[in-house]
Protein backbone atom coordinates (compact mmCIF):
# COMPACT_ATOMS: atom_id res chain seq x y z
CA UNK A 1 0.00 0.00 0.00
CA UNK A 2 1.31 3.26 -1.05
CA UNK A 3 1.45 6.59 0.86
CA UNK A 4 -1.24 8.19 -1.68
CA UNK A 5 -3.19 5.51 -1.79
CA UNK A 6 -4.25 5.45 1.81
CA UNK A 7 -5.68 9.37 0.98
CA UNK A 8 -8.88 9.86 0.14
CA UNK A 9 -11.21 9.88 -3.61
CA UNK A 10 -10.04 13.17 -4.90
CA UNK A 11 -6.90 14.00 -2.92
CA UNK A 12 -7.49 17.56 -4.25
CA UNK A 13 -8.04 19.03 -0.65
CA UNK A 14 -5.61 16.56 1.18
CA UNK A 15 -2.75 16.22 -1.35
CA UNK A 16 -0.02 16.69 1.27
CA UNK A 17 2.36 19.96 -0.16
CA UNK A 18 5.13 17.26 -0.65
CA UNK A 19 3.22 15.28 -3.28
CA UNK A 20 3.24 16.03 -6.66
CA UNK A 21 0.26 17.94 -7.56
CA UNK A 22 -0.12 16.55 -10.91
CA UNK A 23 -0.06 13.00 -9.75
CA UNK A 24 -2.50 13.75 -6.19
CA UNK A 25 -4.93 15.57 -9.23
CA UNK A 26 -4.91 11.87 -10.84
CA UNK A 27 -6.50 9.88 -7.71
CA UNK A 28 -9.56 9.12 -8.63
CA UNK A 29 -10.73 6.70 -6.46
CA UNK A 30 -9.62 5.70 -2.58
CA UNK A 31 -8.00 2.44 -2.38
CA UNK A 32 -10.71 1.23 0.55
CA UNK A 33 -13.88 2.64 -2.21
CA UNK A 34 -11.55 0.34 -5.07
CA UNK A 35 -11.50 -2.49 -2.57
CA UNK A 36 -15.28 -2.52 -1.03
CA UNK A 37 -16.47 -1.80 -5.00
CA UNK A 38 -14.61 -5.07 -5.99
CA UNK A 39 -15.82 -7.25 -3.14
CA UNK A 40 -19.43 -6.28 -3.43
CA UNK A 41 -19.24 -7.11 -7.15
CA UNK A 42 -18.25 -10.37 -6.25
CA UNK A 43 -20.71 -10.89 -3.10
CA UNK A 44 -23.53 -9.56 -5.32
CA UNK A 45 -22.64 -12.17 -8.06
CA UNK A 46 -22.52 -15.02 -5.72
CA UNK A 47 -25.49 -13.87 -4.08
CA UNK A 48 -27.20 -13.48 -7.08
CA UNK A 49 -27.00 -16.90 -8.48
CA UNK A 50 -27.17 -18.59 -5.17
CA UNK A 51 -30.46 -16.78 -5.03
CA UNK A 52 -31.81 -17.73 -8.51
CA UNK A 53 -30.87 -21.65 -7.86
CA UNK A 54 -32.79 -21.45 -4.07
CA UNK A 55 -35.76 -19.22 -6.01
CA UNK A 56 -35.95 -22.63 -8.19
CA UNK A 57 -36.91 -24.77 -5.87
CA UNK A 58 -40.02 -22.92 -5.36
CA UNK A 59 -40.82 -19.83 -7.95
CA UNK A 60 -43.53 -18.81 -6.35
CA UNK A 61 -44.11 -15.65 -3.88
CA UNK A 62 -46.72 -14.55 -1.27
CA UNK A 63 -47.62 -11.93 1.03
CA UNK A 64 -48.16 -12.47 4.64
CA UNK A 65 -46.19 -15.16 7.21
CA UNK A 66 -47.42 -18.55 5.21
CA UNK A 67 -47.59 -19.89 2.18
CA UNK A 68 -47.12 -23.02 -0.16
CA UNK A 69 -48.40 -24.40 -2.57
CA UNK A 70 -51.69 -25.03 -1.16
CA UNK A 71 -52.24 -21.16 -1.22
CA UNK A 72 -52.66 -18.79 -4.37
CA UNK A 73 -49.52 -16.74 -4.81
CA UNK A 74 -49.11 -13.36 -5.85
CA UNK A 75 -46.50 -14.01 -8.14
CA UNK A 76 -46.00 -17.18 -10.18
CA UNK A 77 -42.74 -17.13 -12.32
CA UNK A 78 -43.94 -19.84 -14.30
CA UNK A 79 -40.55 -21.38 -14.51
CA UNK A 80 -39.36 -24.69 -13.76
CA UNK A 81 -38.87 -25.88 -10.78
CA UNK A 82 -35.91 -28.06 -8.83
CA UNK A 83 -38.55 -30.04 -6.48
CA UNK A 84 -41.09 -32.59 -7.77
CA UNK A 85 -44.04 -31.21 -5.42
CA UNK A 86 -44.35 -27.64 -7.35
CA UNK A 87 -46.86 -27.61 -10.33
CA UNK A 88 -45.05 -25.87 -12.83
CA UNK A 89 -46.75 -27.16 -16.01
CA UNK A 90 -43.19 -28.46 -16.72
CA UNK A 91 -42.66 -32.01 -17.65
CA UNK A 92 -39.63 -32.16 -15.97
CA UNK A 93 -37.61 -31.26 -12.43
CA UNK A 94 -34.32 -29.56 -12.32
CA UNK A 95 -31.74 -30.66 -10.11
CA UNK A 96 -31.78 -29.60 -6.86
CA UNK A 97 -28.59 -27.00 -6.51
CA UNK A 98 -29.89 -25.93 -2.99
CA UNK A 99 -27.08 -27.30 -0.76
CA UNK A 100 -24.25 -25.49 -2.29
CA UNK A 101 -26.53 -22.32 -2.84
CA UNK A 102 -27.56 -21.83 0.76
CA UNK A 103 -24.21 -22.47 1.33
CA UNK A 104 -22.56 -19.82 -0.56
CA UNK A 105 -25.62 -17.74 -0.15
CA UNK A 106 -25.15 -16.93 3.85
CA UNK A 107 -21.07 -16.96 3.12
CA UNK A 108 -21.10 -14.07 1.04
CA UNK A 109 -24.10 -12.75 3.14
CA UNK A 110 -21.45 -11.82 5.50
CA UNK A 111 -18.89 -10.94 2.93
CA UNK A 112 -21.32 -8.30 1.64
CA UNK A 113 -21.94 -7.48 5.46
CA UNK A 114 -17.97 -6.92 6.38
CA UNK A 115 -17.70 -5.11 3.49
CA UNK A 116 -20.30 -2.99 3.74
CA UNK A 117 -19.52 -2.66 7.27
CA UNK A 118 -15.34 -1.29 6.28
CA UNK A 119 -17.02 0.90 3.35
CA UNK A 120 -19.56 2.76 5.98
CA UNK A 121 -16.80 3.12 8.67
CA UNK A 122 -14.44 4.80 5.45
CA UNK A 123 -17.29 6.92 4.07
CA UNK A 124 -18.27 8.30 7.58
CA UNK A 125 -14.72 8.68 9.08
CA UNK A 126 -13.42 10.07 5.81
CA UNK A 127 -16.35 12.02 4.79
CA UNK A 128 -16.41 10.30 1.55
CA UNK A 129 -20.12 10.45 1.67
CA UNK A 130 -20.70 14.13 2.27
CA UNK A 131 -18.18 14.57 -0.24
CA UNK A 132 -18.94 12.69 -3.19
CA UNK A 133 -22.76 11.15 -2.77
CA UNK A 134 -24.50 13.69 -1.38
CA UNK A 135 -25.44 16.25 -3.97
CA UNK A 136 -24.73 19.70 -3.79
CA UNK A 137 -27.85 21.81 -2.93
CA UNK A 138 -27.89 23.18 -6.17
CA UNK A 139 -27.86 20.38 -7.75
CA UNK A 140 -31.29 18.94 -6.34
CA UNK A 141 -33.37 21.15 -8.00
CA UNK A 142 -35.88 19.61 -10.28
CA UNK A 143 -34.43 21.50 -13.18
CA UNK A 144 -30.99 20.31 -12.72
CA UNK A 145 -32.20 16.51 -12.14
CA UNK A 146 -34.37 16.92 -15.12
CA UNK A 147 -31.96 18.68 -17.70
CA UNK A 148 -29.43 15.19 -16.15
CA UNK A 149 -32.61 12.73 -16.60
CA UNK A 150 -32.72 14.41 -20.67
CA UNK A 151 -28.81 13.88 -20.89
CA UNK A 152 -28.72 10.55 -19.57
CA UNK A 153 -32.27 9.39 -21.74
CA UNK A 154 -29.84 10.81 -24.82
CA UNK A 155 -27.28 8.22 -24.04
CA UNK A 156 -25.33 11.31 -24.26
CA UNK A 157 -20.99 10.91 -23.35
CA UNK A 158 -20.60 12.92 -20.06
CA UNK A 159 -18.10 15.66 -19.95
CA UNK A 160 -14.84 15.80 -18.70
CA UNK A 161 -15.41 17.18 -15.24
CA UNK A 162 -17.74 14.08 -14.84
CA UNK A 163 -14.57 11.70 -14.79
CA UNK A 164 -13.64 13.39 -11.60
CA UNK A 165 -17.20 13.19 -9.63
CA UNK A 166 -20.80 11.88 -10.13
CA UNK A 167 -23.41 13.74 -11.86
CA UNK A 168 -26.89 14.14 -9.12
CA UNK A 169 -28.53 10.95 -10.67
CA UNK A 170 -25.55 8.92 -10.00
CA UNK A 171 -25.23 10.25 -6.66
CA UNK A 172 -29.20 9.73 -5.54
CA UNK A 173 -29.08 6.48 -7.38
CA UNK A 174 -25.70 5.37 -4.99
CA UNK A 175 -27.28 6.67 -2.20
CA UNK A 176 -30.37 4.86 -2.49
CA UNK A 177 -28.59 1.23 -3.31
CA UNK A 178 -26.31 2.15 -0.33
CA UNK A 179 -28.61 3.72 2.32
CA UNK A 180 -32.18 1.81 1.26
CA UNK A 181 -31.43 -1.44 -1.06
CA UNK A 182 -28.78 -3.00 0.83
CA UNK A 183 -30.00 -2.87 4.68
CA UNK A 184 -33.25 -3.54 2.89
CA UNK A 185 -31.89 -6.80 1.41
CA UNK A 186 -30.07 -7.66 4.64
CA UNK A 187 -33.28 -7.20 6.73
CA UNK A 188 -35.55 -8.74 4.67
CA UNK A 189 -32.92 -11.53 4.36
CA UNK A 190 -32.78 -12.08 8.24
CA UNK A 191 -36.52 -11.80 8.64
CA UNK A 192 -36.54 -15.13 7.04
CA UNK A 193 -34.27 -16.99 9.45
CA UNK A 194 -35.89 -19.28 12.31
CA UNK A 195 -32.87 -18.05 14.36
CA UNK A 196 -32.84 -14.47 13.89
CA UNK A 197 -37.02 -13.89 14.44
CA UNK A 198 -36.89 -15.69 17.59
CA UNK A 199 -34.29 -13.25 19.16
CA UNK A 200 -36.24 -10.62 16.70
CA UNK A 201 -39.62 -11.24 16.16
CA UNK A 202 -40.26 -7.99 14.88
CA UNK A 203 -37.75 -8.52 12.86
CA UNK A 204 -40.75 -10.40 10.24
CA UNK A 205 -43.45 -8.77 11.82
CA UNK A 206 -42.81 -5.14 11.30
CA UNK A 207 -42.46 -6.14 7.50
CA UNK A 208 -45.92 -8.00 7.40
CA UNK A 209 -44.53 -11.71 7.60
CA UNK A 210 -42.76 -14.35 6.84
CA UNK A 211 -43.92 -14.37 3.28
CA UNK A 212 -43.49 -11.06 3.04
CA UNK A 213 -40.33 -10.40 3.63
CA UNK A 214 -39.49 -13.50 1.02
CA UNK A 215 -41.58 -11.51 -1.54
CA UNK A 216 -40.20 -8.24 -0.73
CA UNK A 217 -36.36 -10.04 -0.86
CA UNK A 218 -36.72 -10.60 -4.48
CA UNK A 219 -38.44 -7.42 -5.52
CA UNK A 220 -35.49 -5.72 -3.91
CA UNK A 221 -33.03 -8.30 -6.09
CA UNK A 222 -34.72 -6.91 -8.93
CA UNK A 223 -34.04 -3.30 -8.34
CA UNK A 224 -30.60 -4.06 -7.67
CA UNK A 225 -30.18 -6.22 -10.58
CA UNK A 226 -31.54 -2.95 -12.42
CA UNK A 227 -29.40 -0.75 -11.23
CA UNK A 228 -26.03 -3.33 -11.98
CA UNK A 229 -27.77 -3.78 -15.99
CA UNK A 230 -27.67 0.65 -15.88
CA UNK A 231 -24.41 0.83 -13.82
CA UNK A 232 -22.63 -1.19 -15.95
CA UNK A 233 -24.29 0.26 -19.72
CA UNK A 234 -23.47 3.87 -18.14
CA UNK A 235 -19.61 2.23 -17.50
CA UNK A 236 -19.54 1.59 -21.60
CA UNK A 237 -21.26 4.87 -22.27
CA UNK A 238 -19.10 7.04 -20.26
CA UNK A 239 -15.95 5.07 -21.50
CA UNK A 240 -15.40 1.64 -20.28
CA UNK A 241 -10.95 2.19 -20.32
CA UNK A 242 -11.29 5.25 -18.22
CA UNK A 243 -13.93 4.03 -15.90
CA UNK A 244 -12.76 0.28 -15.24
CA UNK A 245 -9.00 2.20 -15.12
CA UNK A 246 -10.22 4.62 -12.78
CA UNK A 247 -12.05 1.69 -10.53
CA UNK A 248 -8.67 -0.43 -10.44
CA UNK A 249 -5.84 1.61 -10.36
CA UNK A 250 -7.47 4.54 -8.79
CA UNK A 251 -5.99 7.01 -11.34
CA UNK A 252 -8.49 8.52 -13.66
CA UNK A 253 -6.08 8.90 -16.42
CA UNK A 254 -3.34 6.94 -17.51
CA UNK A 255 0.46 7.51 -15.67
CA UNK A 256 2.40 10.26 -17.40
CA UNK A 257 5.03 8.02 -18.27
CA UNK B 1 7.33 9.24 1.47
CA UNK B 2 9.27 6.34 2.07
CA UNK B 3 8.84 7.29 5.83
CA UNK B 4 5.43 7.20 5.20
CA UNK B 5 5.70 3.98 3.25
CA UNK B 6 7.52 2.69 5.68
CA UNK B 7 5.18 3.58 9.12
CA UNK B 8 2.18 2.16 7.05
CA UNK B 9 4.35 -0.92 6.61
CA UNK B 10 4.48 -0.98 10.19
CA UNK B 11 0.99 -0.21 11.15
CA UNK B 12 -0.13 -2.56 8.46
CA UNK B 13 2.14 -5.24 9.81
CA UNK B 14 0.92 -4.70 13.14
CA UNK B 15 -2.88 -4.58 12.38
CA UNK B 16 -2.60 -8.03 10.81
CA UNK B 17 -0.42 -9.78 13.57
CA UNK B 18 -3.39 -8.40 15.74
CA UNK B 19 -6.06 -9.60 13.19
CA UNK B 20 -5.10 -12.30 13.24
CA UNK B 21 -3.92 -13.34 16.48
CA UNK B 22 -7.41 -12.38 17.62
CA UNK B 23 -9.15 -14.58 15.04
CA UNK B 24 -6.85 -17.84 16.82
CA UNK B 25 -8.55 -16.34 20.47
CA UNK B 26 -11.38 -15.77 18.45
CA UNK B 27 -11.53 -19.25 16.84
CA UNK B 28 -10.24 -20.86 20.72
CA UNK B 29 -13.05 -19.12 22.28
CA UNK B 30 -15.50 -20.44 19.84
CA UNK B 31 -14.16 -24.11 20.38
CA UNK B 32 -14.45 -23.76 24.21
CA UNK B 33 -18.59 -22.64 23.81
CA UNK B 34 -19.34 -24.73 21.71
CA UNK B 35 -19.62 -22.11 18.56
CA UNK B 36 -18.22 -24.10 15.80
CA UNK B 37 -20.61 -26.30 13.57
CA UNK B 38 -19.57 -30.10 12.61
CA UNK B 39 -19.58 -29.06 8.82
CA UNK B 40 -17.05 -26.05 10.01
CA UNK B 41 -14.25 -27.94 7.24
CA UNK B 42 -14.17 -27.06 3.68
CA UNK B 43 -14.43 -23.79 1.37
CA UNK B 44 -18.27 -22.90 3.01
CA UNK B 45 -16.95 -23.37 6.75
CA UNK B 46 -16.33 -19.62 7.77
CA UNK B 47 -19.72 -18.69 6.64
CA UNK B 48 -21.02 -21.44 8.37
CA UNK B 49 -19.32 -21.02 11.57
CA UNK B 50 -20.11 -17.22 11.22
CA UNK B 51 -23.87 -18.00 10.94
CA UNK B 52 -24.04 -20.61 13.94
CA UNK B 53 -21.75 -18.74 16.27
CA UNK B 54 -23.62 -15.25 15.75
CA UNK B 55 -26.68 -16.83 15.67
CA UNK B 56 -25.93 -19.09 19.41
CA UNK B 57 -24.57 -15.41 20.72
CA UNK B 58 -28.07 -13.78 20.03
CA UNK B 59 -30.78 -16.46 20.40
CA UNK B 60 -29.79 -19.40 23.16
CA UNK B 61 -32.52 -18.61 24.87
CA UNK B 62 -34.96 -17.16 22.66
CA UNK B 63 -38.58 -18.31 21.66
CA UNK B 64 -39.49 -19.23 18.23
CA UNK B 65 -42.22 -16.79 16.99
CA UNK B 66 -45.26 -18.12 18.16
CA UNK B 67 -49.04 -17.37 16.40
CA UNK B 68 -52.82 -17.54 17.64
CA UNK B 69 -54.78 -20.75 16.84
CA UNK B 70 -57.04 -17.85 14.08
CA UNK B 71 -53.39 -18.23 12.16
CA UNK B 72 -53.08 -21.87 11.65
CA UNK B 73 -52.71 -22.87 7.98
CA UNK B 74 -56.09 -24.24 7.12
CA UNK B 75 -54.56 -26.69 4.26
CA UNK B 76 -50.75 -27.32 5.73
CA UNK B 77 -48.53 -28.47 3.07
CA UNK B 78 -46.64 -31.92 3.74
CA UNK B 79 -43.71 -32.08 2.24
CA UNK B 80 -43.05 -35.61 0.14
CA UNK B 81 -41.08 -38.15 1.69
CA UNK B 82 -39.13 -41.59 0.10
CA UNK B 83 -42.02 -44.40 -0.24
CA UNK B 84 -42.11 -45.60 3.81
CA UNK B 85 -40.88 -48.85 4.17
CA UNK B 86 -41.54 -52.45 4.88
CA UNK B 87 -41.16 -51.99 9.19
CA UNK B 88 -43.29 -48.62 8.67
CA UNK B 89 -45.87 -50.34 6.94
CA UNK B 90 -45.52 -53.31 9.29
CA UNK B 91 -46.02 -50.71 12.51
CA UNK B 92 -48.61 -48.57 10.81
CA UNK B 93 -50.98 -51.84 10.35
CA UNK B 94 -50.55 -52.21 14.16
CA UNK B 95 -51.26 -48.68 14.66
CA UNK B 96 -48.12 -47.72 16.12
CA UNK B 97 -48.54 -49.72 19.58
CA UNK B 98 -45.13 -51.62 18.64
CA UNK B 99 -43.46 -48.19 18.04
CA UNK B 100 -40.24 -47.66 20.22
CA UNK B 101 -37.84 -44.97 21.01
CA UNK B 102 -35.24 -46.24 21.85
CA UNK B 103 -32.99 -43.53 23.60
CA UNK B 104 -29.50 -44.55 24.39
CA UNK B 105 -25.71 -42.89 24.74
CA UNK B 106 -24.44 -41.35 27.61
CA UNK B 107 -27.55 -40.88 30.07
CA UNK B 108 -27.59 -43.20 33.16
CA UNK B 109 -31.18 -44.96 32.31
CA UNK B 110 -30.88 -45.75 28.51
CA UNK B 111 -34.35 -46.97 28.08
CA UNK B 112 -36.56 -47.01 24.99
CA UNK B 113 -40.78 -45.57 25.19
CA UNK B 114 -43.65 -46.53 23.47
CA UNK B 115 -45.88 -44.19 21.72
CA UNK B 116 -48.32 -44.66 24.56
CA UNK B 117 -45.71 -44.13 27.02
CA UNK B 118 -44.87 -40.88 25.43
CA UNK B 119 -48.30 -39.82 25.08
CA UNK B 120 -48.86 -40.44 28.94
CA UNK B 121 -46.07 -37.51 29.77
CA UNK B 122 -46.34 -33.73 30.37
CA UNK B 123 -47.25 -32.64 27.42
CA UNK B 124 -46.78 -29.35 25.85
CA UNK B 125 -47.72 -27.33 22.75
CA UNK B 126 -47.34 -24.48 20.85
CA UNK B 127 -48.40 -22.87 17.68
CA UNK B 128 -45.67 -21.87 15.47
CA UNK B 129 -44.45 -22.35 11.76
CA UNK B 130 -42.84 -24.28 9.97
CA UNK B 131 -40.43 -23.46 6.86
CA UNK B 132 -38.43 -25.18 4.18
CA UNK B 133 -35.58 -24.42 2.76
CA UNK B 134 -37.28 -23.96 -0.16
CA UNK B 135 -38.83 -20.97 1.12
CA UNK B 136 -42.76 -22.49 1.91
CA UNK B 137 -43.98 -22.13 5.39
CA UNK B 138 -47.26 -22.93 6.92
CA UNK B 139 -48.23 -22.71 10.86
CA UNK B 140 -49.76 -25.89 12.97
CA UNK B 141 -50.07 -25.86 16.27
CA UNK B 142 -47.62 -28.77 17.21
CA UNK B 143 -48.02 -30.79 20.66
CA UNK B 144 -46.02 -33.47 22.39
CA UNK B 145 -43.15 -34.03 25.13
CA UNK B 146 -40.30 -31.55 25.56
CA UNK B 147 -37.56 -33.22 24.82
CA UNK B 148 -35.66 -32.31 27.79
CA UNK B 149 -38.42 -33.98 29.64
CA UNK B 150 -36.91 -37.20 28.04
CA UNK B 151 -33.49 -35.82 28.65
CA UNK B 152 -34.11 -35.29 32.17
CA UNK B 153 -36.06 -38.73 32.73
CA UNK B 154 -33.37 -40.99 31.20
CA UNK B 155 -30.51 -39.27 33.42
CA UNK B 156 -28.45 -37.50 30.57
CA UNK B 157 -25.07 -37.54 31.76
CA UNK B 158 -23.46 -33.80 32.07
CA UNK B 159 -20.96 -34.03 29.41
CA UNK B 160 -23.81 -34.77 26.61
CA UNK B 161 -22.98 -31.32 23.96
CA UNK B 162 -25.48 -33.12 21.19
CA UNK B 163 -28.79 -35.10 20.69
CA UNK B 164 -28.47 -37.68 17.17
CA UNK B 165 -31.84 -38.57 16.46
CA UNK B 166 -32.97 -40.98 13.88
CA UNK B 167 -35.93 -41.69 11.01
CA UNK B 168 -37.21 -45.06 10.35
CA UNK B 169 -36.26 -44.63 7.09
CA UNK B 170 -33.04 -45.30 5.85
CA UNK B 171 -29.99 -42.10 5.45
CA UNK B 172 -32.28 -39.84 7.79
CA UNK B 173 -31.02 -38.71 10.48
CA UNK B 174 -29.73 -35.28 12.38
CA UNK B 175 -28.63 -33.55 15.33
CA UNK B 176 -28.60 -31.03 17.61
CA UNK B 177 -26.87 -28.99 20.16
CA UNK B 178 -28.34 -28.21 23.87
CA UNK B 179 -28.98 -25.40 23.24
CA UNK B 180 -31.65 -26.44 20.84
CA UNK B 181 -32.46 -30.20 22.81
CA UNK B 182 -33.17 -28.47 26.35
CA UNK B 183 -34.77 -25.48 24.52
CA UNK B 184 -38.84 -25.98 25.86
CA UNK B 185 -40.21 -25.35 22.64
CA UNK B 186 -38.31 -28.52 21.37
CA UNK B 187 -41.06 -31.39 21.38
CA UNK B 188 -41.02 -35.10 20.80
CA UNK B 189 -44.25 -34.17 18.61
CA UNK B 190 -47.33 -36.96 18.65
CA UNK B 191 -50.02 -34.26 18.02
CA UNK B 192 -51.08 -31.52 15.40
CA UNK B 193 -53.86 -29.18 15.37
CA UNK B 194 -55.46 -30.74 18.05
CA UNK B 195 -55.31 -34.39 16.54
CA UNK B 196 -52.87 -37.20 16.26
CA UNK B 197 -50.14 -36.45 14.06
CA UNK B 198 -50.81 -37.67 10.80
CA UNK B 199 -48.37 -39.92 8.82
CA UNK B 200 -47.39 -37.38 5.96
CA UNK B 201 -46.59 -34.78 8.56
CA UNK B 202 -44.48 -37.50 10.01
CA UNK B 203 -46.62 -39.45 12.55
CA UNK B 204 -46.32 -41.32 14.72
CA UNK B 205 -43.42 -39.43 16.62
CA UNK B 206 -41.38 -36.43 14.62
CA UNK B 207 -38.96 -34.39 16.63
CA UNK B 208 -40.15 -30.71 16.57
CA UNK B 209 -37.33 -27.98 16.49
CA UNK B 210 -39.04 -24.61 15.44
CA UNK B 211 -35.84 -22.33 15.65
CA UNK B 212 -34.21 -24.32 12.91
CA UNK B 213 -35.81 -24.82 9.20
CA UNK B 214 -38.20 -27.77 8.53
CA UNK B 215 -35.75 -30.27 7.58
CA UNK B 216 -34.49 -30.61 11.19
CA UNK B 217 -37.68 -31.53 12.30
CA UNK B 218 -37.15 -35.24 11.30
CA UNK B 219 -40.49 -37.31 10.55
CA UNK B 220 -41.05 -40.39 12.11
CA UNK B 221 -38.22 -40.90 14.43
CA UNK B 222 -37.32 -43.94 16.30
CA UNK B 223 -33.85 -43.42 18.38
CA UNK B 224 -32.83 -40.65 20.12
CA UNK B 225 -28.64 -40.43 20.96
CA UNK B 226 -26.81 -38.55 23.71
CA UNK B 227 -23.40 -37.78 22.61
CA UNK B 228 -20.20 -35.01 23.58
CA UNK B 229 -19.51 -35.89 20.31
CA UNK B 230 -20.70 -36.02 16.51
CA UNK B 231 -17.40 -37.45 15.01
CA UNK B 232 -18.36 -41.44 15.52
CA UNK B 233 -21.79 -40.76 13.16
CA UNK B 234 -22.17 -40.97 9.28
CA UNK B 235 -19.33 -39.21 8.03
CA UNK B 236 -18.39 -36.94 11.35
CA UNK B 237 -20.35 -34.25 9.76
CA UNK B 238 -22.85 -34.48 12.38
CA UNK B 239 -26.26 -35.10 10.66
CA UNK B 240 -27.03 -36.57 6.67
CA UNK B 241 -27.92 -33.27 5.79
CA UNK B 242 -24.16 -32.17 5.05
CA UNK B 243 -23.59 -35.77 3.87
CA UNK B 244 -26.14 -34.67 0.96
CA UNK B 245 -24.46 -31.20 0.55
CA UNK B 246 -26.89 -29.18 3.05
CA UNK B 247 -25.62 -27.24 6.21
CA UNK B 248 -25.78 -28.83 9.05
CA UNK B 249 -27.23 -25.81 11.03
CA UNK B 250 -30.16 -24.76 9.54
CA UNK B 251 -31.44 -21.86 11.58
CA UNK B 252 -31.38 -19.52 8.35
Amino acid sequence: MSASSSLVESGRDHAPASTMPVIAAQKRHAAIVRLTHWLTTLAFVALLISGGEIVLSHPRFYWGETGNINRRPWLNLHLPSSRATVPTGYGFVLPDQNGWSRYLHFQAAWLAVATGLLYLIFGLVKGHFRRNLVPAPNECSVKAIGISMIRHLRFERPGKEEAWSYNVLQRLSYLLVIFVLFPLMIWTGLAMSFGFTAAFPLAARLLGGHQTARSLHFLVTILLTLFLLVHVVMIFIAGFRPRMRAMITGRATPPTE
Amino acid sequence: MSKISRRNLITTGLATAAGLSGLAVAAKLAQRHGLIPPDSGGIYGPGETLTYAAQRLLNRHAMAREFSRAQISEKPFANEVAPLGDEFQRLQAGGFAEWRLVVDGMAAHPTSFSVAELKSFPASSHVTMIGCEEGWTYVAEWSGVPLAYILDRVGALPQVRYVVYRSIQPDWWESIDMADALHPQTLVAHGMNGAELAVPFGGPLRLRVPRQLGYKSVKYINRLTLTDNLKSFGKGLGSSAPEGGYAWYAGI
